[in-house]
């Protein structure tokens, strides 16, 4: 089952390539929609019977390439599969448009070699392919961000880009040294076999920094804002909800899974906490005062990805921490919530460009007059984000609070209060705009019922995950990969 | 001081020049090739790695990697340099300006 998740995609991407007009469409639907299945199945499997290995091609660990699923991957590759599904059948009609046409060859391909690049990285078992599995997923979506061609939008590309591979190069050396001190690549073996020596300590920073650089954190978050703000609608939703997770994930898994811990890494976390807190309050602060819609959106991507660094100081600055489970699962939480919200906000925030043809949120007039559903799932997702109850953000922001209260660093609490409550500014900026009666007729053209669907299914589920946190709490913690020897993982 | 710390000297040095390139130059293909130096560097200390002195054999597993990483270097830079050629022949400039982007665009 895992080895489909990978090879439907990328098939998929050929097919989408080669094909021409309705036919290309249908193959990509189908590419999307059998992913998505095959997804819910492995999910399925691993939430019945417990985390699963495979070796490809009957190779074993040395020599062969292994794809391993546990819960912590299984939630992200349903993560990607709700949003890749959502985001390829908003896609059908927005690459139709006269405008968008000539890009839907490029684009297909590159979402979908961009899909089975992320399930691959969700299913790595072994560090040097998730260099190479990062590489993919850099290239391909800074290939999405520079879609639209024009000269602001490939310049965001290229500084993600060139970002990116430094943060892989830093990641390569990583896994120099850890082969080096170790002696193999095996993420569920480095651990038990490497110790906790200088080399290891090292690895674990360039590997630290690397991702931290792709998954924008405060000093590092440069290049988030012009490429997600530049790129069209989906792939800003796409690049946002999905590939920033990506990397996040990889991080989850190479600090609870492969290092062992060490007097170090307990500075690490806290620094990293530290940044997060930072770049919560700038990154909500940054989002208020913008007045281009997708810049505010952008913008929130930064805070609300913050909140997920909270996660290292609570868990590792504490021996056995009782609180421990609480903050895992409210960060992963945390991690899916923003996902969804963020996506179906991203693709709201395409229907209302569509339709009142700018970007500038003062010349977006009396949206909730003439795009109600579209209103309705900003409103939605934005409740989602803010954290007010019974959403998925209340959820995560509740258990984290809590594990926060309970660990005694109330500094942090700072994140989660004044994280909400800037949120709260930034999306009221944007629903305040939407009950303005519109002086002109301008507004507005018609946006596709399909488009506005697909946005409010997001929002939606971005709420129902609060009423299902039982099963995804269950994931995180019984099916977590049984051989991992080393980490902090207890 | 053995051979494995000289190669794992040189290959850190050129990855911080290689660092500093990318984040000095404002010029796009000095970025790039700097990102270049920056992966020679990796692939110098991995390379290193494959030779151990008291053993006669050369370990393969390193040599593998760095033909890898090779192939991904040579796609990632061919991308970045189309990406810079398009940004020049629409703009006329081999920058990334780094002033905030036209809010009119």
């Amino acid at each position: 089952m895992p080895e489909l998740l990978v090879l439907i995609p990328f098939t998929a991407a050929l097919l989408c390539f080669i094909l021409k007009g309705v036919l290309r469409s249908l193959a990509a639907l189908l590419g999307a929609s059998l992913t998505f299945s095959a997804s819910a199945l492995l999910a399925a499997d691993v939430y019945q019977n417990g985390a699963i290995r495979i070796s490809l091609g009957g190779w074993d660990a040395p020599l062969g390439i292994g794809l391993s699923a546990d819960g912590l991957s299984v939630i992200f590759l349903l993560l990607t599969a709700i949003v890749g599904l959502m985001v390829s059948i908003y896609c059908v009609p927005f690459f139709s448009g006269l405008h968008e046409q000539p890009l839907a060859r490029h684009f297909w391909s590159l979402w979908m070699f961009l899909w089975g690049s992320l399930n691959s990285l969700f299913l790595v078992s072994d560090v040097f392919n998730a260099y190479v599995v990062l590489e993919l997923v850099s290239i391909s979506a800074a290939a999405l961000a520079a879609l639209s061609g024009t000269a602001a939008s490939l310049r965001a590309a290229l500084r993600y880009f060139l970002t990116a591979m430094a943060g892989s190069m830093a990641f390569l050396l990583g896994v120099g040294f850890i082969y080096a001190q170790a002696g193999t690549l095996d993420m569920f073996l480095v651990g038990s076999s490497g110790g906790d020596g200088p080399l290891m300590a090292m690895a674990l920073g360039l590997m630290t920094v690397g991702l931290i650089m792709k998954s924008a954190l405060f000093p590092f978050h440069f290049w988030l804002p012009p490429a997600h703000g530049e790129a069209k609608a989906p792939v800003s939703a796409i690049l946002s909800a999905l590939v920033m997770k990506g990397s996040f994930f990889l991080l989850l898994r190479i600090w609870f899974n492969v290092f062992q811990d060490s007097s170090l890494t307990v500075h690490a976390a806290s620094v990293l906490g530290f940044l997060g807190l930072f770049a919560v309050i700038w990154g909500s602060y940054q989002a208020i005062i913008q007045s281009r819609l997708k810049l505010i959106i952008a913008y929130s991507s930064i805070g609300q990805m913050g909140y997920l660094f909270l996660l290292f100081p609570l868990v590792l600055t504490t021996v056995d921490a009782a609180w421990k489970i609480e903050a895992w699962t409210a960060c992963v939480f945390q991690a899916v919530s923003h996902g969804l919200a963020k996506a179906s906000l991203f693709l709201a925030a395409g229907n209302l460009i569509q339709a009142s043809g700018t970007d500038n949120l003062r010349s977006m007039r009396n949206i909730a007059g003439s795009l109600p559903m579209t209103t309705f799932t900003l409103a939605l997702a934005g409740i989602s984000l803010m954290g007010l109850p019974p959403s998925g953000g209340f959820v995560a922001k509740w258990m984290l609070l809590q594990s926060i209260l309970a660990s005694g660093q109330w500094w942090l609490a700072a994140a989660p209060i004044l994280g909400g409550l800037l949120t709260a500014g930034y999306i009221f900026k944007i629903l305040s705009q939407a009950f303005v009666p519109g002086a002109e007729g301008a507004c507005c053209k018609p946006v596709c019922f399909v488009m506005e669907k697909a946005a409010l299914v997001l929002a939606i589920f971005s709420i129902l995950i609060g009423f299902r946190a039982e099963e995804v709490i269950f994931l995180l913690t019984d099916r977590i990969c049984a051989a991992n020897p080393g980490g902090f993982w207890p | 001081m053995n051979s494995l710390l000289i190669y794992s000297i040189t290959a850190t040095s050129l990855f911080t020049i290689g660092l500093m390139g990318l984040a000095a130059h404002p010029n796009l293909i000095r970025k790039i090739i700097s990102l270049n130096i920056m992966a020679g560097g990796v692939f110098l200390f991995l390379i290193s790695l494959a030779y151990h002195p008291d053993d006669p054999g050369v370990d393969p597993v390193p040599q593998a990697m760095v033909l890898t990483g090779i192939v991904v270097t040579i796609s990632a830079t061919a991308f970045a340099l189309c990406l810079a050629r398009r940004i020049t022949e629409i703009t006329g400039s081999s920058r990334l300006e780094d002033k905030p982007e036209d809010t009119d665009s």
